[in-house]
């Protein structure tokens, strides 16, 4: 029997188990979304805007570890979903997008809602496809799944113009995917490991730098017993919270701009460093001749070749998938006589906790008159139990967030961290609300960042998705207005929030639950009370300080010793 | 340094516009490109003039690698090598001159290939160096046009890029 593209595309996601699908309709795929109508096995979830959808399917694969998959029309729906796109790709999200596309016919002639899909996403995709006969839609899109997944994960991208939607053919989905220009990674290189093992066996100041890759292999439990097995202290990124137990006396905190003082120093001043599924990031290392002054070792294991010694020269690479070179890392650490030298390790640890004694990260002046941020976060984490799903947007509520929730499990804590896109906390929570329906799911945001998607407040009460909204309001965009205080001569230029909005009143226009509090006394008993709602969203605006700024604080360009901490202001 | 690179990726459309765009995203430099179809038509074959510094280069190498569509990529001027590039050079040809400069592509091995009145067009195959010494010594007074295809290259003896 002869299939229409359309129904080909929804079998094929019923082959993948796919069970959500965000997405928006659109003329160009009017026979997908009738085919859509046509069964119940995949669940489409109708949001506001593209953006939100290509957000919500990213949420819910960092919450899981499934493909998130977004639907959207040619034209503005696609170019709607680029933000989102680009989000995947800087942060590695498996992810396959479909966007319709104008008929073959049309395409190259200005039609109506026509834009050159493929070439627009061609940069910020892991790879794309325009399908061009009927013939080639199964494969493509078991194609598009087998690279979002493998390897190093990426958003993929499957544009399928109308009339081919419409066209019929024969429909089989492949059984398995081959592409020969295409070889994901397995295990390391042996002998490299083997040398890994003596380094770190040797090392007197040892440090491990834990990223987003080990959350992304779900490789969190290895690299715990690793890091556990030779008692080193271990760092995670902003991308890798949770990848190792942040309540764990050898984890020193996130490294960074906004990273803690032992985390930065110990990277800083360490004699070996291990990264693992980390890349040396600008936020991360600052400055990369500063960071270079300090002898040190780097080994570096990475899923991507080139990740490695792009912006740090490293002394010992291992590629390969993570979860197999720290299973074998940690089976030749095992089966080793050598352990590091106790006395090295004494030495070391005593220098790492007098920094952590002098940084404390979690400093910051209580008050009982005006909300502290930070405060907040403090607050959620306890009223949780630290168990929540937390979800951020971008700026200085981010760091907070960050730094004041400790994560202790992967998968927690969902960021963009890569592009820094204002706007993704809010649909990447109802993303991590329908794939972990019973866990509790809160949304850090400001009042800026949470304005530049609120139209799914909509889409939250559609689908009965019950986030808790925690906007740390301060009526200021505050990274910003933290850099012109610092850097800009207190100019704050465009960073004040004029006109906000009543967010209750929003709230509740939307059919929510909307909360005003304004003193620090108030935030624990409103927190009690929006969590033990627990089929409701509950919009929490909380009036916060607006003078607060987010320490420690390395600026841009400085290296990781040349930080600034709030007591030294 | 100048480096030549070679590649074997997939004949589709677009293929070409993933590893410009490459370059153009990440601020390589392309001193030229050049790209057909192999005898297996569902490959072309691509080779890229770059510079960079040794970290660039291993960037250039692995971000190449990574593309979904490039099936294998050999760094030519790692080992021995040849390289040859097409030019078709049309030059004002008057009086005395043009007996200079069929002599001077006689020099250069090069060919003749049409002839007007006041015009000679010379098909040049050589490296990349040559071609320019050969269009610095006609001099630029003289040169109405000059199409270069970039360089070719391909390894010596049993140096092979194939699938």
């Amino acid at each position: 029997m002869e299939l229409t593209g359309a129904e080909i595309v929804i079998r094929c996601l019923q082959e993948e188990r796919v069970e959500y699908v965000f997405g928006y309709p659109g003329g160009a795929v009017l026979f997908i979304y009738d085919e859509l109508f046509k069964q119940e096995k995949v669940k489409h979830i109708l949001v506001r805007h593209e953006q939100a959808a290509v957000h919500a399917a990213d949420g819910y694969a960092r919450s899981s570890d499934r493909v998130g998959v977004a639907i959207v029309t040619s034209g503005p729906g696609l170019t709607n979903a680029v933000t989102g796109i680009a989000t995947a790709y800087m942060d590695s999200i498996p992810m396959v997008v479909i966007s319709g596309q104008v008929p073959t016919f049309a395409i190259g002639e200005d039609a109506f809602q026509e834009v050159d899909a493929v070439g627009i996403t061609r940069p910020c995709v892991k790879h794309n496809f325009l399908v061009k006969d009927v013939k080639d839609i199964a494969s493509t899109i078991k194609k598009a799944f087998y690279l979002a997944r493998t390897g190093r994960p990426g958003p993929v991208l499957v544009d399928i113009p109308k009339d081919v939607s419409n066209h019929k053919t024969a429909f089989e989905y492949p059984g398995s995917v081959s592409i020969r220009s295409y070889h994901p990674v397995g295990k390391g290189d042996s002998v490299q490991i083997g040398r890994a093992a003596q380094m770190l066996l040797e090392a007197k100041r040892p440090m491990v730098y834990s990223g987003g890759g080990v959350v992304l292999a779900d490789a969190s439990g290895q690299l715990t017993d690793l890091v556990r097995l030779l008692g080193f202290p271990c760092t995670n990124t902003l991308m890798g919270l949770g990848g190792y137990p942040a309540n764990d006396k050898q984890y020193v905190g996130m490294p960074g701009m906004h990273g803690t003082y032992e985390a930065n120093m110990a990277m800083q001043h360490c004699d070996v460093l291990l990264a693992v599924g980390a890349r040396f990031d600008d936020r991360v290392i600052g400055n990369v001749e500063h960071f270079a002054q300090v002898p040190r070792k780097i080994i570096h294991i990475d899923i991507d070749p080139s990740s490695i010694a792009k912006r740090v020269k490293v002394d010992l690479p291992i590629v390969g998938e993570l979860k197999m070179v720290l299973d074998e890392l940690l089976g030749v650490l095992r089966g080793s006589r050598q352990t590091p030298d106790a006395a090295d390790m004494a030495a070391w640890w005593k220098q790492v906790d007098e920094w952590r004694a002098k940084g404390g990260q979690r400093f910051y002046k209580k008050s009982s008159e005006i909300i502290k941020p930070q405060f907040v976060i403090e607050k959620l984490y306890e009223v949780t139990g630290g168990d929540a799903f937390v979800t951020s947007d971008v700026g200085q509520h981010q760091m907070w967030a960050a730094q004041y929730y400790r994560f202790n499990k992967p998968r927690r804590w969902i960021n963009s961290g890569g592009l820094g896109t204002m706007g993704f906390g809010l649909p990447a929570a109802m993303g991590v609300q329908l794939v972990n329906p019973d866990a509790t799911v809160a949304c850090v945001t400001g009042e800026g960042s949470i304005q530049m998607n609120i139209q799914e407040l909509s889409t939250c009460k559609q689908f009965h998705l019950p986030i808790k909204v925690l906007t740390l309001n301060n009526r200021y965009l505050g990274m910003v207005r933290q850099w012109q205080e610092f850097f800009h001569g207190n100019r704050y230029s465009e960073s004040y929030m004029d006109a906000l909005p009543d967010f209750v009143k929003l709230a509740e226009a939307y059919g929510h639950i909307g909360m005003r509090i304004d003193k620090p006394s108030d935030v624990e008993p409103a927190l009690k009370e929006a969590f033990a709602r627990k089929n409701d969203l509950v919009f929490m605006d909380f009036r916060t300080d607006p003078t607060e700024n987010v320490f420690p604080m390395i600026p841009g360009g400085k290296g990781l010793s040349e930080v600034i901490l709030a007591e030294d202001l | 340094m100048r480096h030549i690179i070679s590649l074997l990726m997939e004949n589709e459309a677009g293929a070409l516009s993933r590893v410009a765009g490459l370059f153009s995203a990440r601020g390589y430099n392309i001193e030229s490109l050049a790209v057909a179809p192999t005898e297996d038509p569902t490959l072309s074959r691509m080779t890229i003039v770059t510079s960079g510094s040794d970290a660039v280069i291993e960037q250039i190498n692995k971000q190449l690698n990574k593309l979904v569509d490039v099936a294998a990529v050999m760094d030519l001027s790692e080992g021995e090598h040849l390289e040859r590039e097409l030019m078709l050079v049309k030059v004002r040809a008057e009086g005395d001159a043009r007996e200079e400069l069929k002599h001077l592509a006689d020099i250069f091995h090069g060919r003749v290939i049409d002839v007007s009145d006041c015009t000679y067009t010379i098909e040049l195959t050589d490296t990349c160096a040559n071609l320019d010494s050969f269009l610095e010594a006609i001099g630029r007074g003289l040169i109405l046009e000059t199409v270069r295809t970039g360089a070719s290259g391909i390894g010596r003896g049993d140096r092979i890029l194939k699938l």
